[in-house]
């Protein structure tokens, strides 16, 4: 119906004989051609292999150094003058408190700006400034945030060198990742999938909170957890803000055993966290510390590896349940 | 310009567009259209791609307030209570509370078959687990696929076949009881046994509701529709009864539409 056999060369003119192809020439092109895309291949394989085994040397090296000091010990002891005795507890749980601020924090703050963005707000210079501005954040060099918390958490609001500080500075920082993320979470779900639900009378929150959330979940989770595996091996933010080094003893819990249960003080707690006992230990003289830090290294790693595992596990749930 | 071909229509209309205009920004695509819809019967919407028969069709569920830039002019009258359905004061959510639609792709929500067919009705406020399976079962028998899916609601509505969920997303326009159910080329995307399924269905369904629909396919209009508009660039060229329209159409465009020499 559209195009009309007259507009195709095979029907132009009157037919002509044909001559045989110069086979030989041919073919060697097409050896010539295929010659320079194994040269390729061999190429590629070299770059793949020098990026995964400067960073597999890496780790080894680190194992190799740390493992023989991780023990049950190394994670339920303070750390100590003596290199021996010396452990995480103070930092592996600093980390995880701050991390739960951090997660608390950003996730409602960078969902909510995530579906305003996508579904509430009109196109206009104003959201295309807000937009560029959240594109530049995610570029802004880590010790900028730290500047920014210690004047504003630290002196402005009063929050002081604590828990609260730290877990907000990094929340601030990962959420460009997290709108980012899930924005494109929300861009995944088709305007046909939309309309549907508009088609039924839902309202603009309906659709939203019935579908398009719902339907991105696993896309938002996986942006904030690795917002999350970014933001517990950062180190200069919480330096800015003034972790302590040497601290030997842990945060009030949480959760407490008598009413009301919950207990807020360790927000306001000072703290340490992985990365900087590390940071504090390899600038020791000692080789024993030194070897300390590798393990806290390894053990640093291994959380961000986990993190990034549920991240991949995530995203395969949601596209093994959810075939657009 | 619209030829009225013999049309005395006998039964109550349900809708009437009058003067309908409509612009994507500053392009008129809609060039004040005037037509009306019987109750109880089936209007197809003909034409060739861009003809704008998917935007007057849009225009009846108010799905343009969606998109920015969109402007009508004109009305569209609902009756009997006679609401123009296009007028500013009225609610497009309202609108779409009467009359239903059913997509060019099925497009089940990623939930369970029960879920699907229970949304519109939870939307409206109902969440007696009584009134919801019996209005469930009811929409999925009106939608002629209860006996396939009776044994399996819990399931996700992505399992089924594409014919069943088309068939699904009709059971779920049917479960709110609209008045008028829009159809957007509802097989375009399905083989010739899912559209036999779906054109029998329609034909059975209309006995409750009023229906429009577009098709590009011809004789899928000549099968399923009692009355049909023919649509040229945004106009209604001709509109009457569809045993008028396809035998002696009474404009040339239509004629050469109809018989292939165009389009």
């Amino acid at each position: 119906m559209d195009t009309p056999m007259a507009d195709t060369p095979m029907a132009q003119g009157s037919p002509t004989a044909r001559q045989a192809p110069d086979l030989a020439r041919l073919r060697s092109r097409i050896a010539s051609a295929e010659r320079r895309q194994k040269i390729f291949a061999i190429v590629g394989v070299l770059c793949t292999s020098f990026a995964v085994l400067v960073l597999l040397a890496a780790f080894l090296d680190l194992l190799f150094d740390g493992l023989p000091r991780i023990s049950g010990d190394f994670l339920t002891n303070f750390p100590s003058r003596r290199a021996e005795q010396a452990g995480i507890l103070s930092a592996w749980v600093g980390s995880a408190l701050v991390m739960l601020v951090t997660m608390l924090s950003a996730v409602p703050i960078g969902i909510g700006a995530a579906i305003y963005l996508e579904e509430y707000a009109r196109k206009n210079w104003f959201t295309d400034l807000i937009e560029i501005n959240v594109a530049n954040l995610a570029g802004v060099p880590s010790i900028v945030y730290g500047l920014l918390a210690l004047g504003l958490f630290v002196y402005q609001f009063g929050f002081g060198e604590s828990v609260l500080t730290a877990g907000l500075t990094l929340g601030l920082l990962i959420l460009p990742i997290v709108i980012v993320s899930s924005r494109e979470a929300l861009r995944a779900v088709p305007i046909h999938i939309r309309e549907a639900a508009y088609g039924v009378g839902a309202t603009r929150w309906q659709m939203v909170s019935d579908h398009l959330v719902p339907y991105s979940r696993g896309g938002m989770m996986t942006g904030v957890i690795l917002g999350m595996a970014e933001a517990i091996g950062q180190t200069a933010p919480i330096i800015t803000i003034g972790a302590l080094t040497f601290i030997a003893f842990l945060p009030p819990p949480p959760i407490g055993a008598e009413f009301p249960f919950l207990n807020f003080e360790w927000l306001m707690s000072e703290f340490t966290v992985l990365p900087i006992q590390m940071y504090n230990w390899v600038s020791r003289p000692d080789k024993a510390f030194q070897l300390n830090a590798a393990a806290a290294g390894v053990i640093l790693l291994l959380m961000t590896l986990v993190m990034n595992g549920l991240a991949i596990y995530l995203r395969y749930q949601v596209r093994k349940k959810i075939k657009w | 310009m619209v030829t009225t071909n013999t049309t005395r229509m006998t039964g109550a209309i349900k809708a009437e567009a009058r003067d309908l205009s409509f612009y994507y920004g500053d392009f008129k695509s809609l060039k004040g259209i005037s037509m009306a819809l019987e109750e109880h019967k089936v209007t197809a919407l003909i034409g060739p791609s861009g003809c704008g028969k998917s935007t007057f069709l849009r225009c009846f569920n108010r799905m343009h307030d969606l998109y920015p830039g969109n402007r009508y002019e004109g009305g569209i009258d609902l009756k009997p209570d006679n609401v123009n359905i296009l007028s500013s004061d009225v609610d497009p959510i309202e609108v779409r509370m009467r009359i239903g639609m059913v997509f060019q792709k099925p497009n089940p929500f990623p939930k369970s078959i029960y879920d699907n067919v229970a949304y519109g009705l939870r939307v409206r406020g109902v969440t007696a687990r009584s009134e919801l399976d019996d209005r469930v079962e009811r929409a999925l028998k009106a939608g002629a696929i209860w006996n396939e899916v009776k044994d399996r609601l819990d399931d996700l509505a992505f399992n089924l076949s594409g014919g069943q969920q088309q068939r699904l997303c009709i059971a779920r326009a049917l479960a709110t009881d609209p008045e008028l159910l829009l159809f957007d080329e509802p097989t375009s995307a399905l083989d010739p046994i899912a559209t036999g399924n779906i054109e029998e269905l329609i034909g059975e369904i209309k006995k409750n509701v009023t229906i429009l629909i577009v098709t590009h396919n011809m004789q899928q209009a000549a099968r399923v529709s009692d009355y049909t508009a023919y649509m040229y660039l945004g106009e209604l060229i001709e509109f009457g009864e569809t045993s008028g329209v396809f035998t002696k159409p009474e404009r040339k465009e239509t004629e050469d539409y109809i018989t292939g020499r165009f389009g």
